[in-house]
């Protein structure tokens, strides 16, 4: 039973948090490709902006939280949303609209948002240091021991991955109803369906452009956030998840929302396994195994250190077995 | 009387081709408009510039007296100007009901604020607009597929969808971009008299682009003339068929005398 707890520890939960991250980093890339289509490689900086505006609205204000019982960085979230969605809007304005007005090809807004995540990743790393900075100031992070009868190990579990969880639920479901149900969401369907129709059937584009920017930089300040709670508050933490994140996106089907979060559960999973040490669930095993049989004690399928090799083995095995991802992509 | 669309002057080139030069035309309200002319001359161009796609690099372009030169697309659709498309435009992947359900102008449910804040009003918006989109496929006669998904319906009936979308908002003018092009010859007939209706009934001006003779002769007066980014002529359709200068743009030479020397 002490596996079987080992493994939900480090299976179940590690791979939901991640899956989540990875998911609601994946919604934003994939709705930024279906209106504007291009792939946008500064939003794992979104992230880590996101992150960093609630890091220093905590340092600020480090005992907001105290009176609603919840952290303080998390009471920021909200605030951080809209200054990175307006930060968002802001460069969409500045580096992307003037080459869309000019028509240029995809390529050149990619290579457009590399810029931008460059300039973002200084700009942070001016102000934050270099170094890693726990997201609660004058606070402890709590940890949740839940006993299970008849065995000695607890399932651990930590607050801020509880919260993780509440809030991609929450947010997946309200992206789906906002789709599907309000007419703003479906002149966002329309638009990435066909965007001259769009225009010619009087639906304002700029305003469906804007509102991307801001469900992009909500999600990604939502992920970079909970990822440094759980964690902890690094300039790179989130680039390094840019990768994983395209994977998924494109994984789930280029487009659609829920692909994505499809493609960041099965990344993020994949991910975990491949890593876990699977000699800790054969140990039990060992008197009943023939003699020859030597149980080695690391069996994980590939190292830690090879960890970011497994997501691209999935996209590669996936878009083989189904070229438009798992979901039929490109429209929302 | 002010005419309904008034471009004066408007000059547009792409590098350094010219394809409109200083060219200006009228359409009368209540009228419907016909806009020939060989390939080349800039019909799709000035439409375009009517419609908002693209912007003159001179002149000027009225809507009923009022400059909309500088408006973009969706502003115009919502002065009444709205357009359809050469090659058949439609939401794919939402049904044929649901793609007119797209299209109404200022709706509430578009604004933000209303979406979290006015759930009634925006829900009776719905409803209404449910309704008239209903009586619309009913009118266009594509009732029986409207719960089809606009990608697959044939290339006729994504074209009268297109003119259902203009039937779904108190629409003025409306610019229809050959829309007679790869539609078989019993949904041509619908689709002509659909446009005499909603301009005897409902008093819609038409502009139309078109190559089909035959449905400009039935429909338009006046028929305009392009030729080289300018207007060649402005008459009723014989006028313009009797043309020498007409059918030597249009045919590169007198048939007259191409059938002597053959």
């Amino acid at each position: 039973m002490n596996e079987l707890i080992y493994f939900f520890n480090y299976v179940v939960v590690a791979g939901s948090v991640t899956g989540s991250i990875y998911a609601m980093g994946a919604i934003g890339v994939t709705l930024i490709y279906s209106i504007l289509r291009f792939a946008h490689f500064a939003h794992a900086d979104m992230m880590t902006l996101g992150a960093f505006l609630v890091l220093l609205l905590t340092l600020l204000f480090p005992h907001a939280g105290e009176p609603l019982g919840l952290p303080t960085a998390v009471v920021m979230l909200p605030i951080a949303m809209v200054l990175t969605s307006l930060a968002a809007v802001g460069i969409d304005r500045v580096f992307y609209q003037p080459l869309r007005n000019h028509g240029v090809k995809p390529i050149v807004l990619v290579i457009a948002s590399l810029g931008v995540t460059l300039m973002l990743q200084g700009l942070i790393r001016l102000f934050s240091g270099t170094g890693a900075q726990s997201l609660y100031v004058d606070a402890r992070k709590e940890i949740f021991r839940l006993e299970v009868p008849g065995v000695t190990r607890p399932i651990i579990l930590t607050e801020p991955q509880i919260i993780l969880f509440v809030v991609t639920i929450a947010s997946v479901i309200a992206l789906h109803l906002f789709l599907t149900r309000s007419r703003l969401g479906k002149a966002m369907r329309a638009m990435s369906d066909n965007p001259d129709l769009a225009r010619a059937s009087g639906i304002n584009t700029r305003l469906i452009v804007t509102l991307t920017w801001v469900i992009a930089g909500s999600l990604a300040t939502l992920a970079g956030t909970l990822l440094s709670l759980d964690v902890a508050f690094k300039p790179d933490l989130s680039f390094f998840l840019l990768l994983p994140i395209f994977a998924a996106a494109i994984v789930g089907g280029v487009g659609h929302p829920f692909g994505a979060v499809a493609g960041g559960f099965l990344v993020g999973f994949a991910e975990t396994l491949a890593v876990f040490n699977w000699s800790v669930l054969l140990r039990p095993l060992r008197d009943s195994l023939p003699s020859w049989i030597e149980l080695p004690n690391n069996l994980a399928l590939v190292g830690t250190e090879y960890k970011i090799v497994v997501p691209f083995f999935i996209l590669i095995a996936v878009l083989i077995w189904r070229p438009t991802g798992l979901f039929k992509g490109k429209v929302i | 009387m002010t005419p309904i669309i008034d471009v004066r002057h408007v000059r547009k080139a792409f590098g350094g081709l010219t394809v409109i030069d200083d060219c200006s035309i009228q359409v009368e309200k209540g009228s419907i408009t016909g806009m020939i002319g060989p390939n080349g001359a800039g019909k799709s161009t000035l439409f375009n510039i009517i419609a908002g796609s693209l912007s003159p690099d001179s002149g000027e372009v009225l809507l009923n007296g009022e400059a909309i030169t500088h408006l973009s697309a969706n502003r115009r659709f919502h002065k009444g100007l709205l357009r359809t498309f050469q090659i058949a435009h439609e939401f794919s992947h939402l049904s044929a009901l649901e793609n007119l359900m797209m299209v109404p102008p200022g709706q509430e449910g578009e604004n933000l604020f209303s979406t979290w804040f006015k759930p009634g009003e925006v829900k009776r918006q719905e409803t209404e607009t449910r309704r008239r989109a209903l009586e619309v496929l009913d009118f266009v006669g594509l009732s029986h597929v409207r719960n089809e998904l606009a990608g697959n319906l044939s290339g006729g009936q994504k074209k009268l969808l297109e003119l259902g979308r203009t039937m779904m908002t108190d629409a003025r003018v409306v610019l229809l971009d050959e829309i007679a092009a790869g539609v078989n010859r019993t949904l041509l007939g619908d689709l002509i008299s659909n446009i005499e209706r909603l301009n005897r009934e409902l008093g819609y001006t038409f502009l139309v682009i078109e190559h089909d003779m035959e449905m400009i002769a039935r429909l338009c007066d006046p028929v305009i003339v392009l030729a080289q980014g300018q207007v060649m002529r402005q008459g009723s359709i014989e006028d313009i068929q009797n043309d020498p200068a007409v059918i030597e743009a249009y045919f590169g030479a007198d048939p007259e005398s191409e059938a002597a020397s053959a």
